[in-house]
């Protein structure tokens, strides 16, 4: 068994009185998808923000590839989140910068990690924009002429155009109407599997998490309080307030 | 012979916590051995608990009490207690499940579905996709089809991709759930053969058949599955 890249043990924050997180272990090895479902407001954002390093715990350690993410100086994390990793946000505004080109906005992450010649961009930049279905004669438009999906699409490219070997993604469906999901996990899934992609991602979509993860974590009110094979947990689920996530979800 | 899957005493029972944690047992003292080459038909009213059998035995529930040794890599292993990555490993490379309904995933063609199992093993890709092809065509699906998602199909055309997606990749332990539930007689009788051949290889195959006929025809014994009720 491959060692896990990045692991997590006995993570625990406090906003105030309220405990966002308590005692959460997580691991996430070479080529694996793990999904972190459950309701809004039970840690999920907070725990994936911790991970990727954007907000320090009150205790507790995120290694990555054996290194303490949080002990790292400033530098050196943020050239993870431009090399190793990458991240998705639910808001793809918050990944793009609008004001630029889509083409720009993928090659933008190329010259960040050293990419100079213009040529080489653009070509790469096609080729993704190719990848997640964006029409090449939409590489001069500005970002803000897009439908969601399409800047969801973008921001995907954006992020995986570096290579990274893992990504973080924050409910990267939400917000968009149901076809457009439908095609955007199809995307996530066969780039995943494709390119041998680590995935963490957090979503409330259950069926999302049964079609894109290996594993699955539920949380709730900040603990993890079942996890495992994903079509075990939601198939025969063990704990109360699984079976209620599990039960309240609609048929289609 | 060592036997490619055995249970030692499994158990299982569901407790709905939302029913005010009534518990249901279902499963008890179960011993099952199946060996290369052999099939085994579950047998026992409806109810009795074959499905989930069936389930426990992909790792897809998880048992309560007891061990399923499934011989992977050489070794056995146990997945009512192996590591999810370890049962992923498993069912990559050593038992397949055939159940009675595809889950479609949206946009994928139904070839890349039946593709899939085997490109996840290092077959060639080109090579994978004229394995389901075959695949597809013996099991009379037509070619018009083979490039669709099959979320639009009948409940028969769905059966027949699940089974070419089950037995393409050739694994050595084969769970089937009703696999002709839905089928014609031609069709029936082509699974009849597949199953007879996929035996003929070494494939340790558990199944639940209910039409008698198809059942005579493949399976070596029967294996009851007691209501748990009248378990001992």
């Amino acid at each position: 068994m491959t060692r896990p890249m990045l692991e997590a043990r006995g993570l625990t924050l406090h906003f105030g009185a309220i405990p966002a997180l308590v005692d959460v272990a997580i691991d996430v090895a070479e080529g694996e998808v793990v999904a972190i479902v459950g309701e809004s407001g039970s840690g999920k954002t907070t725990l994936l923000r911790v991970l990727s390093g954007l907000m320090p715990p009150d205790a507790g350690t995120v290694r990555w590839l054996g290194e303490d993410v949080h002990a790292m100086g400033e530098a050196a994390r943020r050239r993870l989140l431009r090399t190793d990793w990458g991240f998705v946000h639910q808001n793809p505004r918050d990944g793009l910068r609008l004001n630029v080109s889509a083409g720009g906005n993928v090659g933008e992450r190329l010259m960040a990690v050293g990419a100079r010649h213009y040529g080489n961009i653009r070509g790469e930049a096609l080729s993704w924009l190719a990848k997640v279905e964006i029409d090449a004669t939409r590489i001069d438009d500005l970002p803000r002429t897009f439908s969601g999906g399409m800047q969801q699409r973008l921001q995907i490219a954006r992020t995986l155009v570096t290579h990274p070997k893992l990504v973080f993604m924050d409910e990267p469906t939400g917000g968009l109407d149901v076809s457009v999901q439908a095609r955007l996990l199809d995307l996530i899934r066969s780039l995943s599997r494709e390119l041998g992609l680590s995935v963490l991602i957090v979503t409330h979509d259950i069926a999302a998490a049964r079609l894109l993860a290996d594993r699955i974590l539920v949380m709730r009110r900040g603990r993890v309080v079942e996890q495992g094979l994903t079509d075990r947990v939601l198939d025969d689920p063990q704990h109360p307030y699984t079976q209620l996530l599990v039960s309240s979800v609609l048929a289609a | 012979m060592s036997a490619l899957l055995r249970t030692e005493g499994v158990a299982k029972a569901f407790t709905l916590h939302l029913q005010g944690g009534t518990r249901i047992p279902v499963l008890g003292g179960v011993d099952l051995v199946v060996n290369p080459g052999e099939c085994v038909a579950l047998w026992g009213p409806s109810g009795a608990g074959k499905s989930t059998l069936m389930r426990c035995l992909y790792g897809n529930y998880g048992a309560g009490a007891g061990r399923i040794l499934l011989r992977h890599r050489g070794e056995e292993i146990d997945l009512v207690t192996a590591d999810p990555r370890t049962v992923i490993e498993a069912r990559r490379e050593t038992i397949g499940y055939v159940s009675q309904f595809l889950r479609v995933i949206p946009r994928v063609a139904t070839r890349d579905i039946v593709a899939e199992p085997m490109i996840a093993r290092g077959m060639v890709k080109a090579e994978a996709l004229a394995r389901a092809t075959a695949l597809l065509t013996r099991l009379n699906l037509p070619d018009r089809l083979h490039g669709l998602p099959p979320a639009t199909f009948s409940g028969g055309e769905q059966q027949r991709v699940n089974l070419a997606r089950g037995f393409a990749p050739g694994y050595p332990v084969l769970l089937l759930d009703e696999p002709t539930a839905s089928l014609d007689a031609g069709n029936r009788a082509v699974v009849v053969e597949m199953i007879r051949e996929a035996k003929a290889a070494g494939t340790a195959i558990v199944g639940i058949f209910h039409d008698a006929e198809v059942r005579e025809a493949v399976a070596d014994r029967l294996f009851d599955v007691i209501p748990h009720q009248d378990a001992a």
